[in-house]
């Protein structure tokens, strides 16, 4: 059996499988952090635009993943960019909520001591703001990242392409070892992305803060 | 954005996008038993899944070093793709496709989630209130299911709130491998290029989603008495 596995993943179409799958991935997680984090940082001092991000976060989080992927079919029609259209909003609700509440957490005193130090509003965020929030928008992102993942394997029900057509493939042809070859591969490719943007995550930590982190415990 | 418009406009104006006479024909054989399936899907998963992590959290917040290890399993288990693990699960000998697989992978992904809350739940009593109850006589025993597990509830029951809501959305890919619910209107629409059943599942299942969300919300606050207190 495991032979029989190992032989799918020499297959031609293999590459390009895999390819189609991390594209359709990275391309939706970058649109979203690219629509995400401008709006998080133009609503950081607004009370509406905190409650408008935590209920499209919340609204987004009742909307199974499958539901966008299979409206996205009446709407977009069929292919790898209707696709790429719902996977990028699947992912960011996860990025604007985190990014928001970081943002809004940092605490008074800290913008207040920044501000006597004579920091400009656009020192205070980029020197203050952002880095101390960083961890939080981090999160923001690998979880987004996962979940995206996990929802492009879904996008061979649209015509999306991905690692999703092996798993379908195997299970209405009654090939097992096409099917654990999708999921394998789809499983460790969604393993790779949370250890990876736990690394990223740890990394964009700023020292002080970490310092702080291991005091508080 | 005249795109846009034309679209919303083809939205709006498509008859074949919502067919409200296919919904009346066929709402009691096909949509209701499929929303009722789906809550029997959830519910059943989340109620195994607190039968396993109660036990196992309470254990990872009195013996510590296993809370490590229990996340890491858990943690792994979460983050594998619903469509892969239902994939896996199958090609198990002696797993057929059906239900039974569906609720072990929804299972599987609740454990992560509520764990962590009980093992939260638990650390946020205060040391002074045990203290106080091992003041009084009572036994370890008694400290856990009088004291602790009672003001531990409302972070348990928050896990739970996350945990539902993330396995009435996952729940609707268990319609693949014939685990019934409201994914089943969603595969049968794609397949049948038939928008309404698609809406249909869609809706019904955020609409199931945010209903259990408030349901647990409320039960999250009317468990939190003192918070309600201090409040008024």
């Amino acid at each position: 059996m495991l032979l029989r596995i190992l032989e799918v993943y020499t297959r031609p179409d293999f590459p390009e499988k895999l390819r189609q799958h991390v594209l359709l991935s990275l391309a939706a997680l970058l649109v979203a952090i690219a629509i995400a984090l401008p709006v998080a940082l133009m609503i950081r001092n607004t009370r509406l635009g905190a409650a408008i991000a935590i209920n499209i976060g919340n609204v987004g989080r009742a909307v199974p993943s499958l539901a966008i992927l299979a409206l996205a079919l009446p709407l977009l029609g069929i292919g790898f960019a209707s696709a790429l259209v719902a996977l990028t909003a699947l992912a960011i609700p996860p990025i604007l909520i985190n990014a928001s509440t970081g943002l809004r957490e940092v605490s008074k005193d800290v913008i207040d001591a920044a501000r006597g130090m004579g920091l400009s509003g656009g020192q205070i965020l980029s020197r203050i703001q952002v880095p101390i929030a960083a961890p939080v928008i981090f999160a923001g992102i690998r979880t987004s990242a996962v979940q995206t993942v996990a929802s492009a394997t879904l996008a061979t029900f649209i015509g999306g392409g991905g690692l999703g057509d092996l798993i379908v493939e195997g299970y209405s042809r009654r090939g097992p070892e096409i099917l654990l070859a999708g999921a394998i591969a789809v499983a460790i490719l969604a393993i790779i992305t949370e250890v990876g943007f736990g690394a990223l995550e740890r990394a964009f930590t700023p020292k002080g803060l970490k310092i702080a982190q291991k005091r508080g415990k | 954005m005249s795109d846009l418009a034309l679209l919303l406009q083809d939205v709006l104006e498509e008859p074949q996008l919502i067919d409200w006479e296919w919904i009346g024909e066929n709402f009691w054989e096909d949509i209701v038993p499929a929303f009722q399936g789906h809550i029997f899907l959830s519910f059943v998963s989340v109620a195994v899944a607190l039968v396993i992590a109660l036990p196992v959290g309470v254990f990872s917040a009195r013996y510590r070093k296993a809370y490590p290890p229990v996340t890491f399993v858990t943690g792994i288990l979460y983050s594998i793709p619903s469509l892969a693990l239902f994939a896996i699960l199958i090609s198990i000998p002696g797993v057929a496709i059906g239900p039974a697989p569906v609720i072990i992978a929804l299972v599987a992904y609740s454990l992560l989630i509520l764990i962590r809350n009980t093992v939260a739940g638990l650390d946020s009593v205060p040391p002074e209130t045990i203290d106080a109850a091992r003041g009084m006589g009572l036994t370890n025993r008694q400290i856990l299911f009088r004291v602790e597990l009672p003001l531990a509830l409302p972070v348990i029951v928050a896990g739970i709130r996350i945990a539902t809501v993330t396995i009435i959305g996952i729940a609707t890919i268990g319609a693949y491998i014939n685990g019934g619910g409201l994914g089943q209107l969603i595969f049968d629409g794609i397949s049948r290029q038939f928008p309404t059943m698609i809406i249909a599942g869609a809706v019904l299942a955020t609409v199931l989603a945010i209903i259990a969300d408030l349901l647990l919300l409320a039960l999250e606050r009317y468990l939190r008495p003192w918070a309600r207190a201090r409040r008024t």
